[in-house]
C-alpha cells in the first residue's frame, strides 16, 4: 500500500448542509461497502493493538477490521457482538476519537483509522447476525430498571446466557436517553427500534409505563416479584439549572425538556402531534457538551434563524465530540466562548445577559484551565434559551430506598463489580457514575452482568 | 392493563373514567396522580387520582374537557385503552393524626380532595370538607365527599346551591370559630393562593397540590419547576403538594400560561380532524 493512503482517512459521506438542516434525517451517511473496505485496508493489524485498550468494552478491533478488509461484514459484526451488543448505536454515537481512535498508531502518521464508522458499516451491512443463545433458559430472573444503554446492555448480556430478564421503563417508549435525548439526525429511530426488537427476539421481556419505586415498590422486586437480582440503570435524568434570575421565564428550557419534546414527543410535528414547543427565531444554548450541540442543531431544524452556543470556556475545553462541533459549525451555529449567564430579562423577547470570562494558566482538578469572571458583560437578544449544563443522577429510587448508599452527587455507590450496598442489587451507567457516555455506561453494564451471573451461579460464555 | 371499564359524565364537560390498572391501584397512595396519553400523538398529561380499588385492580380519574388532550381522552369509550398510563406518581400525602383538618376542593379539586379527606379521616382526624364550584351543576361528587367528612360545607359562586360565595368565605368563618390544625386546598390557582393568604396570619399549616405543566413527570425534564421557599422544586417528584405559604404563585401562573396559543392551535387541529 502507498504510504500516502495510510496517512489519509477515507472521508465519511454526509448529507449536504443546505439539505440536512431542513429535516431530522441522519446527517452522516456512513461508508459504502467499498469505502469501508478501503478504510479497513489502512489498518496495520498491530499485534499489540492499543485501540482495544481504548475501548471501554474491549471490542477486538483489528479482528473485526480484518474481516471488513475481506468484505465479510457479517463476520465483522459477529466479532464486534462478542463484546458489544449495540454496535449500530455505538458506531453512531461513541466518542471514538477520545477512545479507540485516540490510541491508533496511525494517528501518529496521519489520521487514525475511522473505527467508529467501520463499526457502523459492520452493523449496516452485516445483516441480522444471529445471536447464539447459551442453551435453554436458566431458572433465574433478573429485573433491569431503565431501558437506556446500560439497561439494554446488561439485559442482552444476561439474556444470551439464558437468564430470564425483565426490563422496566418509565416512559411509554423504550430506549431511555437514546430515545429522548439523542436526536434522530444522529441516531435514527429505526436503529433504536431494530436494536430493541433484537433484544426482544433474544427473549428479553420489556415493559414501558412502569416507574419502579412508584408503580412497583423497589423493595418488592426482590421479594414479592421474585427477582433473583436487580440492576438499576435509571440514568442521569435530573437536569441541572443555572439558578439565575429569569430562569423560569417562558421559553427557557432545560435541554432535557427541549430534546424530549422533539425526540420523544415529536413537537417538530406539532400540531399533528399534541406536544408544543417554542420555535425560537433566535436561540441561545448554554453549555459545551454533546447535549448542547444536539439542542442547538434541533433548534435550527425547528426553524431558528440564529442559534448561539454560549460556553464558559473555549473550544479547546469543550467536552462535545469534535465531529458534532464541526457539524454544528457547518450548519451555521454560532459559537460564543468565555461567557457565563448572569440573568435572563424580558418575556417573549429576552435579553440573556452573560458575564465575560477569562482563562488562566492554572489548571483545575479536571486538568482544564481555570476560568475567572471579568467585570465585562454582554447581552444577547433571543426568544428561546436552552440550558445544557449537565444532569445529575435520577433521584427517585435512591430517595425511596435509604439503604442504598449514595455519593455526593446523589449517584448510587458501587464497588468494582458494580454491586451496590444492597444484597442482590447492582447499578450501572449514569446513575452510578454521573453523566457520561453511552459506551461508558455499557462498559459498566457488562461488568455488572458478569458479576450478576457469578452471583446467580451461571457460567458465562465469555 | 389500561382498559376503560366505566365512563360516567359527572357534569357538563366533566368525565369520570374507571380504568383497569392493577399495579397502579395496588401502589396508589393518598394524594398521588397519574400521567395519561390518550393516543400515540397526544401530549402526556397529569391527572389526580380520585379513587382506587385494590381488589378490583382499578383506578378512577375525573377530568374536565378543556383542550386537545382532554378532548381526546373523553373520546375514548368503555372497552378502549389509552395509549399510555403511568402511575402512581408524586409524593403521597403524609397520613397521620393532625387533629382538626379542613379539606377544600374547588371545582376539579374536588375529586382529589375526596381521597385525601378519606385517608385523613381513617387516620383518626376530624375532617371538615368545604367544596365549591361556580354553579350547582359543577358541584361534583358531593355524596362521596360528604361520606368521608365529619362536617361538610358547600358553596357556589352564584348561590345556585349551598352557600353563595367562595370557599374562602366559608374558610374565614371557620378560622374564627375553630382551632384548625391543617388545611389542604386543591383547585384553581387563584383559589389556592387566596386560601394561603387567609391561613398565613393564623400560622396554620396549609398544603396545596400544584398543577404545573408536566412532560415525563418522573423528574427528568424540569418543566414542572416551581419556586417554593425561594428554592426550585420539581412538582412531579418533590410534590405535587407543597407548603402553601412558601409557594410562589405568580411564578406558577406565568408558567401555566406558557402554551396558551399552542393549546388553542392543537385543539383546532383535533377538531378539524374528527
Amino acid at each position: 500500500m502507498e504510504g500516502k493512503d495510510i496517512e489519509k482517512r477515507t472521508p465519511i459521506p454526509e448529507r449536504p448542509v443546505g439539505e440536512r438542516v431542513k429535516d431530522f434525517e441522519e446527517v452522516s451517511l456512513g461508508y459504502s461497502k467499498e469505502e469501508a473496505i478501503k478504510e479497513a485496508k489502512r489498518c496495520l493489524g498491530c499485534s499489540r493493538p492499543l485501540c482495544v485498550e481504548g475501548c471501554p468494552v474491549g471490542v477486538e478491533i483489528p479482528a473485526f477490521i480484518e474481516r471488513i478488509k475481506e468484505g465479510d461484514f457479517k463476520g465483522a459484526l459477529l466479532k464486534i457482538k462478542e463484546k458489544n451488543l449495540l454496535p449500530s448505536i455505538c458506531g453512531r454515537v461513541c466518542p471514538s476519537e477520545y477512545q479507540c481512535e485516540s490510541k491508533c498508531v496511525l494517528g501518529r502518521l496521519g489520521a487514525p483509522i475511522s473505527i467508529g464508522a467501520l463499526e457502523r458499516a459492520a452493523s449496516d451491512y452485516g445483516g441480522e447476525a444471529e445471536e447464539e443463545s447459551n442453551g435453554p433458559p436458566k431458572p433465574k430472573r433478573v429485573a433491569v430498571i431503565g431501558s437506556g444503554p446500560a439497561g439494554l446492555t446488561c439485559a442482552a448480556e444476561l439474556a444470551r446466557d439464558g437468564v430470564e430478564v425483565f426490563v422496566f421503563e418509565a416512559l411509554h417508549q423504550l430506549g431511555g436517553v437514546l430515545r429522548y435525548g439523542i436526536p434522530s439526525f444522529r441516531l435514527p429511530r429505526a436503529v433504536i427500534d431494530r436494536q430493541i426488537q433484537r433484544l426482544k427476539d433474544m427473549g428479553v421481556r420489556m415493559e414501558g409505563n412502569v416507574l419502579v419505586g412508584r408503580t412497583i415498590p423497589f423493595s418488592d422486586l426482590r421479594t414479592k416479584e421474585g427477582f433473583d437480582a436487580v440492576f438499576i440503570a435509571t440514568g442521569a435524568g435530573l437536569p441541572q439549572l443555572l439558578g439565575i434570575k429569569g430562569e423560569n421565564l417562558e421559553g427557557v428550557y432545560s435541554a432535557n425538556e427541549f430534546l424530549t419534546r422533539v425526540n420523544l414527543m415529536r413537537a417538530d410535528l406539532f400540531p399533528q402531534y399534541g406536544t408544543p414547543i417554542k420555535r425560537g427565531k433566535r436561540v441561545a444554548v448554554i453549555g459545551g457538551g454533546n447535549v448542547a450541540m444536539d439542542s442547538a442543531r434541533v433548534a435550527l431544524r425547528l426553524g431558528a434563524d440564529e442559534v448561539y452556543i454560549a460556553y464558559r470556556r473555549t473550544e479547546e475545553e469543550m467536552p462535545a465530540r469534535r465531529v458534532e462541533i464541526e457539524h454544528a459549525k457547518e450548519e451555521g451555529i454560532r459559537f460564543l466562548y468565555l461567557l457565563s449567564p448572569l440573568e435572563i430579562r424580558g418575556n417573549e423577547e429576552k435579553e440573556l445577559i452573560c458575564r465575560k470570562m477569562r482563562l488562566s494558566d492554572e489548571l483545575d482538578e479536571s486538568g482544564r484551565r481555570k476560568v475567572f469572571p471579568t467585570e465585562e458583560t454582554i447581552s444577547l437578544l433571543v426568544d428561546v434559551v436552552v440550558v445544557a449544563i449537565g444532569q445529575r443522577p435520577n433521584p427517585l429510587i435512591p430517595s425511596l430506598e435509604p439503604r442504598l448508599a449514595r455519593g455526593r452527587e446523589g449517584e448510587i455507590l458501587v464497588d468494582e463489580e458494580m454491586r451496590t450496598s444492597l444484597e442482590g442489587v447492582w447499578a450501572g451507567g449514569d446513575i452510578a457514575s454521573g453523566a457520561a457516555t453511552v459506551i461508558l455506561a455499557m462498559g459498566m453494564a457488562k461488568k455488572a452482568a458478569q458479576s450478576i451471573k457469578k452471583y446467580l451461579g451461571i457460567s458465562s460464555r465469555r | 392493563m389500561g382498559k376503560i371499564i366505566r365512563k360516567e359524565p359527572l357534569a357538563e364537560g366533566v368525565v369520570l373514567l374507571e380504568i383497569e390498572a392493577e399495579r397502579v391501584a395496588r401502589s396508589a397512595q393518598v394524594g398521588q396522580f397519574v400521567v395519561l396519553m390518550p393516543y400515540e400523538t397526544s401530549e402526556r398529561i397529569p391527572i389526580s387520582l380520585h379513587n382506587w380499588d385494590r381488589n378490583k385492580g382499578t383506578i378512577e380519574i375525573v377530568f374536565q374537557v378543556v383542550g386537545r388532550t382532554t378532548s381526546e381522552l373523553a373520546s375514548l369509550e368503555v372497552g378502549e385503552e389509552p395509549y399510555a398510563l403511568l402511575g402512581p406518581l408524586g409524593k403521597p400525602l403524609e397520613i397521620k393524626r393532625y387533629g382538626l383538618v379542613v379539606c377544600i376542593g374547588g371545582g376539579l379539586g374536588i375529586p382529589p380532595i375526596y381521597n385525601i379527606a378519606r385517608g385523613l379521616r381513617e387516620a383518626g382526624n376530624e375532617v371538615i370538607s368545604i367544596i365549591g364550584a361556580r354553579t350547582a351543576s359543577l358541584l361534583i361528587l358531593q355524596d362521596r365527599t360528604k361520606s368521608v367528612s365529619d362536617r361538610f360545607l358547600v358553596c357556589t359562586d352564584d348561590g345556585s346551591y349551598g352557600e353563595k360565595g367562595f370557599v374562602t368565605g366559608v374558610l374565614s368563618r371557620l378560622l374564627k370559630s375553630e382551632r384548625i390544625d391543617l388545611v389542604i386546598a386543591i383547585g384553581p390557582v387563584p383559589m389556592m393562593e387566596a386560601v394561603a393568604n387567609l391561613t398565613r396570619p393564623f400560622g396554620i399549616k396549609t398544603i396545596v397540590s400544584l398543577n404545573p405543566l408536566m412532560l415525563d413527570a418522573t423528574g427528568m425534564c424540569g418543566v414542572c419547576r416551581v419556586k417554593v421557599g425561594g428554592e426550585t422544586k420539581f412538582a412531579c417528584v418533590d410534590g405535587p403538594k407543597f407548603d402553601a405559604h412558601q409557594v410562589d404563585f405568580a411564578d406558577l401562573k406565568r408558567r401555566l400560561a406558557m402554551y396558551k396559543e399552542e393549546e388553542r392551535r392543537a385543539l383546532e387541529e383535533w377538531k378539524a380532524r374528527i
